[in-house]
């Protein structure tokens, strides 16, 4: 009987890892507050930044973390029941996006990718402007001044030169205000992400570059993209690094707390590595199994970040009942509030086209709406009679 | 109240979704979200959360089917008229009686407040400029319109690819009849249309190719390891079955007392020069293949019906049968004639190790000339390989079985096993097919035979 091809050779090895590959490794400089089966452990630099939170604040941080999660498969589910074009999942990556955001203040602002809807959340954007663009009702869901957190950016990276463009503007106004641009491991590869860090760096710019390592920049594994650490690439621009577990809420909180201090005080740019997970597809489109392992899955899922904290609030005794109990409610409300806000939305008008083109009134867009208007009424249908009045 | 779940456009733009699995019946209660189905897009295997809460009162399609995009699959009984919960959300528009946006990210065409693909009234011609209230005098272009130039009449509505396959038809689309949603002109409307009319044979074929993508996965009885056509390799096989169904089979058998390439086997494996590579005797039987190859490079060739043409390879790309988790593919090894036995031993490791992993990339498993299937592993001696399409030949080896054999004039316990070649009657003849097995089996029953061949 033949050796089976495709069984033969047991003592496979994988090829070189790049470091991002291994973790938990001796080498590992991974500021880490809280281990994956939930102990608090004590680090002698970041512990002072997350000494001011509360046994409350921590039942608050998993609240957030519970209720993103669940806006995010609510959100796939309507994608999966045709209400949705599109979806990013964020799975996977709830405690770096709550840990970072929850360090912010409400005068800071963010610059995000399109997978940050845990982070408007947290902006106090409403849930069903953050569902606008994926059901192609609009082609940007909110006003980013009403909560200092612009729309999502759909060009990988595009986002950290208007952050930078931002904290450029702080300084000049003399705020003490910071900017924050989160993006993937992939955005790292691309000219914006280094050019906005060599400005970044020259003006010393109150800016925060946050990057989510997933692992995955769709089906390029991060190894493929860079042969050293990512948080390692910030030093070559005089920017400090620091690599975080992105899957720890704590850690994430104190990283991105001592990287605001740093800002706000003069100091400049800082970057961050969190070292997190796609637990999901790239997007609802996307099929992970295609291009990656489930064993890896496995390992990661191991590393939950919401089983985390979950294990730190029972190792202390504060995963009571009435927590649950509550933290539950909320996640269901905001589920209902998310479907009713997506199934209900009311489609775009046909004028609608004109409302955000400038700020301020302009002859010339009144001119082409005027005969976009009449054009539509050329139809000689009642209904486009409606919209010609709506234009008015 | 009864409420239907059609099915959505789950990618980006998908327009069909083959259902592999329900996971509720007809009776069962579910609840919003709960599971309701498996279903492989061309992009993914996704499973459907269910969007009401309710009661299944009918499966409008079967596992294995195939759906377009907007069909309803699954029925249920909603109690009241909330299955879309509205408490907290903005007040439902009136006017839209709105559906899910079923396919790309368009508006749906429906009786709302969209002109959109209405035809304009063009026939009377709209009454003169004049009565526009200018907007801006000073600039406002001279709108009168041109007499109407002959009201230019709506292109029958139909999509890209369908315009195409009846181009490639010669199909006027006018004369066509659409059946699909607002009269769009469909690939079946095409195909029935060329069905019943009087066309060149040429073109007769052509959409009888087209049609042969639907069905030629159902004769599984000649295939071996056939599996469902479906997602990805449903396009692929398609693409492939246009361009290879016509591609005439034969297949032969040769078993052969294979003891002494065994026993070379084993010296290999002993010898310094192969430490550290992990001889197999599929590495020896491809060695062989690609030796006799030489000999009859009619199986290393491509039927180009496009340009009447065969194609003769003066490379050859191995293509080797290999099973992983996502069913069967066949990367190649490129320019594997021009390896050595060590060279060739180590790609067939790393070719399988990849597809063992699942991270075969396409460029692997494209462009190969000539393939052979291991049948053996599974401890099947012999059968009818099926040609991966567009190649000539395919040489499925069978297991190695200790069987009584003629041996020097007596019989003996040897080492035997069964060669079964596929080749394309059109590109191969008996002759060359017959030569080319034989010199396979030469070669594997005496090792030595290669210093006559070479």
């Amino acid at each position: 009987m033949f050796t089976d091809e495709l069984g033969q050779g047991g003592n496979v090895t994988d090829g070189p890892d790049n470091s991002a590959g291994h973790h938990g490794g001796a080498r590992e400089n991974l500021v880490q507050l809280i281990t994956p089966g939930g102990e608090r452990v004590s680090h002698p630099q970041y512990d002072a930044w997350v000494r001011d939170v509360s046994d409350e604040q921590l039942g608050s941080l998993y609240e957030d973390l519970v209720v993103i999660r669940r806006i995010d498969t609510e959100a796939t589910a309507l994608q999966r029941q045709g209400e949705l074009g599109l979806w990013p999942p964020l799975l996977g990556q709830e405690a770096a996006q709550i840990g970072s955001a929850r360090a912010l203040r409400d005068d800071d602002f963010v610059f995000s990718s399109y997978r940050e809807n845990g982070v408007a959340y947290c902006r106090g954007v409403d849930l069903s402007d953050i569902l606008k663009v994926w059901r192609g009702n609009a082609s940007a869901g909110w006003d980013p001044y009403t909560v200092n957190m612009a729309t999502p950016q759909i060009i990988i990276g595009a986002q950290t030169l208007h952050a930078t463009g931002y904290a450029m503007g702080i300084q000049n106004d003399g705020a003490d205000s910071v900017a924050i641009t989160y993006f993937g491991d992939g955005a790292t590869s691309e000219g914006d992400v280094n050019e906005a860090m060599v400005f970044a760096a020259s003006f010393q710019s109150p800016v925060i570059f946050f990057c989510q390592n997933n692992h995955w920049a769709i089906s390029e594994p991060v190894r493929l993209q860079s042969h050293i650490r990512i948080a390692d690439r910030a030093a070559g621009f005089g920017i400090p690094g620091i690599r975080v577990d992105g899957n720890d809420v704590l850690a994430v909180m104190a990283a991105t707390r001592e990287a605001l201090e740093r800002a706000r005080h003069g100091g400049g740019p800082t970057f961050i590595e969190a070292v997190t997970y796609r637990m999901g597809p790239h997007t609802t489109a996307d099929d992970p199994t295609r291009y990656r392992d489930a064993n890896e899955l496995e390992d990661w899922a191991a590393k939950d970040p919401i089983a985390r904290i979950k294990g730190l609030l029972e190792r202390k005794g504060l995963l009571t009942e009435q927590l649950e109990a509550r933290v539950a409610a909320k996640a269901d409300a905001v589920a209902r509030e998310v479907r009713a806000g997506c199934i209900n939305m009311p489609d775009p008008q046909p004028l609608d086209i004109f409302k955000h083109v400038y700020s301020t009134p302009n002859s010339w867009l009144d001119r082409q709406e005027d005969h976009y208007s009449r054009y539509l009424a050329s139809f000689g249908d009642p209904a486009g009679a409606n919209s010609e009045e709506g234009a008015r | 109240m009864i409420k239907e779940f059609r099915l959505p456009d789950l990618g980006e733009g998908l327009t069909e979704s083959e259902i592999l699995s329900w996971k509720v019946a007809v009776g069962d209660t579910v609840a919003l979200n709960q599971v309701i189905a498996e279903v492989e897009t061309a992009k993914a295997v996704v499973e459907l959360p269910s969007p009401f809460a309710g009661v299944i009162t009918a499966l409008h399609e079967q596992p294995g089917t195939v759906v377009e995009v907007g069909k309803p699959i699954v029925s249920f009984e909603v109690e009241g008229d909330d299955g879309a919960p509205s408490a907290g959300g903005p007040a439902p528009v009136e006017t839209a009686k709105r559906e899910p946006n079923l396919v790309g990210y368009g508006a749906v065409v429906e009786g709302s407040g969209r002109p959109a693909r209405r035809a304009r009234t063009f026939a009377a011609p709209v009454e003169p400029v004049e009565t526009r209230a200018p907007v801006a005098p000073a600039v406002e272009p001279v709108e009168t319109r041109a007499p109407a130039p002959a009201p230019a009449a709506e292109r029958p509505r139909s999509t890209p690819p369908v315009r195409k396959l009846a181009k490639d038809l010669g199909v006027e689309l006018t004369a066509v009849t659409g059946t699909g949603a607002g009269g769009l002109i469909t690939r079946d409307d095409v195909r029935n249309f060329v069905g019943g009319g009087d066309l060149p044979t040429a073109a007769r074929a052509l959409a009888g190719a087209e049609a042969a993508g639907s069905t030629v996965s159902a004769t599984p009885e000649q295939r071996e390891t056939r599996t469902p056509i479906k997602g990805v390799r449903k396009l692929t096989a398609a693409a492939m079955v246009s361009s290879a169904f016509t591609a005439p089979h034969a297949s032969e058998f040769l078993t052969v007392d294979v003891t002494p390439t065994m026993e070379l086997l084993a010296r290999l494996k002993a010898g310094r020069a192969f430490e550290g590579f992990k001889l197999t005797p599929l590495t020896l039987v491809a060695k062989a293949l690609l030796i006799a190859l030489r000999r009859q490079p009619s199986l290393n060739s491509r039927w180009d019906d496009a340009n009447q043409e065969i194609v003769q390879y003066n490379y050859v790309n191995l293509g080797i049968a290999a099973a992983t988790p996502r069913g069967l593919t066949v990367p190649n090894i490129k320019d594997a004639h021009s390896m050595s036995l060590a060279e060739l031993s180590a790609a067939l490791t790393a070719l399988t190790e990849t597809a063992r992993a699942g991270k075969t990339s396409p460029a692997e498993l494209s462009g190969g000339t000539i393939s052979i299937t291991n049948i053996g592993v599974f401890g099947i001696d012999a059968g009818t390989p099926i040609l991966n399409p567009g190649e000539a030949a395919i040489l499925a080896m069978g297991a190695v079985r200790k069987m009584p054999w003629e041996y020097k004039d007596e019989v003996a316990l040897r080492q035997v096993m069964t060669l079964s070649l596929s080749f394309d009657h059109r590109l191969v003849d008996g002759e060359q097919g017959s030569r080319f097995l034989a010199d396979i089996g030469a070669i594997l029953a005496d090792p030595g035979m290669v210093l006559a061949m070479v």
